[in-house]
C-alpha cells in the first residue's frame, strides 16, 4: 500500500500571524482562528506547497529546520492534531 | 412606540422606544448635549416593552428588545429603565456591530494615543476611565473600544458611563459637577449609577485615536505590573471581543494588528490612586 499524502490548504487559505511562541492562524475555509506552536505552522507551510507523504515530510522538516529530534510517531501526531482542526487532508 | 428618542454615540446612532415615558424622560436628560443620528437614520433599534399589557402597570417590567435579542434576557423593575435602556443598546452593538471590531473595553487618549483597559465586570474599566478623565486624558468610552480594521484606529463609544459599587463614589469625588442619573439599588450587577461623560468627551466623541497601550487591571490586589505576551493578549481579546467571530478575516488582521502594535501589561491594583499611578508610569515608559 502506498504512503498516505497530506495536503495542506491551497496557498491563499491561510492568514498567519506570528505573536511569540504561538503563531495566530487564520483558515479562510472556516473562518476559525488557530494559534498553533512549532512545529505546525512549518509542516503547514510545507503542505500548502503541495502534498508531501509522511517520510518525506520528515525529510523536508530535518533539512529545513534541524528538527533533530523529530520522529515519524511525533509528526503522525502532529498531523494527526493538524487533520483534526481541519487544517490538514489525508488523501 | 408610545415614548421614543434618538441619539448617536461616537459613530452609531440608536432610536430607543419604550412603552414608559420614565426610561426616555432619563435618556433625554442625561443625553441631552449628544447629536442625534447621522442623516436621521440610527443603526440600531432599541425596544423597551411590556410583555403584557396590564404590566405596563401592574409591577410594571422592563423586556429588552430590539434589532436583536436574547430569549434569555430577564426583564428590569421599571425604576431600572434606564439600565434596561443601557444594556438593551448594548446588546445591539455586541449581537449587530459590523463595521468595528468591538472591543470590550474602555479607553482615555492623550496626544491621539490611546490607552485600552480591558476586563471583567467588576475589574474597574468604567472607574479608571473615570478616574484618567479626571487628570486630563480625553475620555473615550467606558464598555466599548470600536477598533477599524481597515485604518487600525479606535474610535470612541462614549455612551453614559455606568459605575458600579465603589466606583461611584470614587468618581463623583473625581467629577464632583457631573450630571449623575438616579442611583439604582441591587440590579443583577449591584448598585449602579449613570454619569454623563464631560463635554470635551462629547465633543471630541468623531475624533479616533492610535492603539498606544493594551491594560488588563484587575482590582482588589496590591499593586503589581507585569507584562502580558502577545499570545495571552491575542486570546483575551478574542474573548473580550463581542464580534471577533462575526467580522471573520478583518477581524483577525484588526486583533493581530493591534497585539502587534501595542504592549500590553497586566496590572494589579488596590485603588483607583495608585491604578492612575501605574497607569501613569506604563505611560511615560513608552
Amino acid at each position: 500500500m502506498p504512503d498516505a499524502l497530506y495536503r495542506g490548504p491551497p496557498e491563499d487559505g491561510l492568514l498567519i500571524a506570528p505573536l511569540d511562541a504561538f503563531t495566530a492562524v487564520y483558515h479562510r475555509a472556516s473562518g476559525i482562528t488557530h494559534l498553533l506552536t512549532e512545529p505546525a505552522p512549518q509542516i503547514l507551510a510545507m503542505l500548502q506547497e503541495g502534498s508531501l507523504s509522511l517520510g518525506a515530510l520528515l525529510d523536508r522538516l530535518e533539512r529545513d529546520y534541524d528538527l533533530a529530534d523529530g520522529t515519524r510517531e511525533a509528526l503522525a501526531a502532529r498531523l494527526d492534531e493538524l487533520i483534526e482542526a481541519g487544517l490538514v487532508a489525508r488523501l | 412606540m408610545r415614548h421614543a428618542f434618538s441619539v448617536r454615540i461616537g459613530p452609531v446612532g440608536f432610536r430607543i422606544g419604550s412603552d414608559w415615558r420614565a426610561p426616555i424622560a432619563a435618556l433625554k436628560t442625561l443625553y441631552r448635549d449628544y447629536p442625534g443620528p447621522r442623516d436621521g437614520v440610527a443603526d440600531f433599534t432599541v425596544r423597551l416593552f411590556a410583555r403584557r399589557p396590564w404590566r405596563r402597570f401592574v409591577r410594571p417590567s422592563v423586556e429588552i428588545g430590539g434589532d436583536y435579542m436574547l430569549p434569555e434576557a430577564a426583564p428590569l423593575p421599571l425604576s431600572q429603565g434606564l439600565l434596561a435602556a443601557e444594556m438593551a443598546m448594548n446588546l445591539q452593538m455586541a449581537l449587530g456591530a459590523r463595521r468595528y471590531l468591538l472591543l470590550h473595553a474602555s479607553a482615555v487618549e492623550r496626544d491621539g494615543r490611546a490607552v485600552l483597559m480591558t476586563g471583567i465586570s467588576g475589574a474597574g474599566k468604567s472607574t479608571l476611565a473615570t478616574l484618567l478623565a479626571a487628570k486630563g486624558w480625553r475620555f473615550m468610552g467606558d464598555e466599548f473600544a470600536l477598533l477599524d480594521p481597515a485604518t487600525g484606529l479606535v474610535h470612541a463609544f462614549p455612551r453614559l458611563i455606568s459605575l458600579k459599587n465603589e466606583g461611584i463614589a470614587a468618581a463623583e469625588a473625581a467629577w464632583p459637577a457631573a450630571r449623575m442619573g438616579p442611583l439604582m439599588r441591587a440590579t443583577p450587577k449591584g448598585d449602579i449609577r449613570h454619569m454623563v461623560p464631560d463635554a470635551r468627551a462629547i465633543a471630541a466623541m468623531d475624533t479616533p485615536a492610535t492603539p498606544a497601550l493594551l491594560v488588563f487591571p484587575r482590582y482588589g490586589f496590591a499593586a503589581e505590573t507585569r507584562p502580558v505576551p502577545p499570545a495571552e493578549a491575542f486570546i483575551r481579546m478574542t474573548q473580550a471581543s463581542t464580534n471577533y467571530v462575526g467580522l471573520g478575516e478583518a477581524g483577525f488582521r484588526g486583533l493581530t494588528g493591534l497585539i502587534a502594535q501595542v504592549p500590553s501589561v497586566a496590572i494589579d491594583y488596590p485603588d483607583g490612586t495608585s491604578a492612575i499611578a501605574q497607569v501613569e508610569a506604563l505611560w511615560s515608559a513608552l
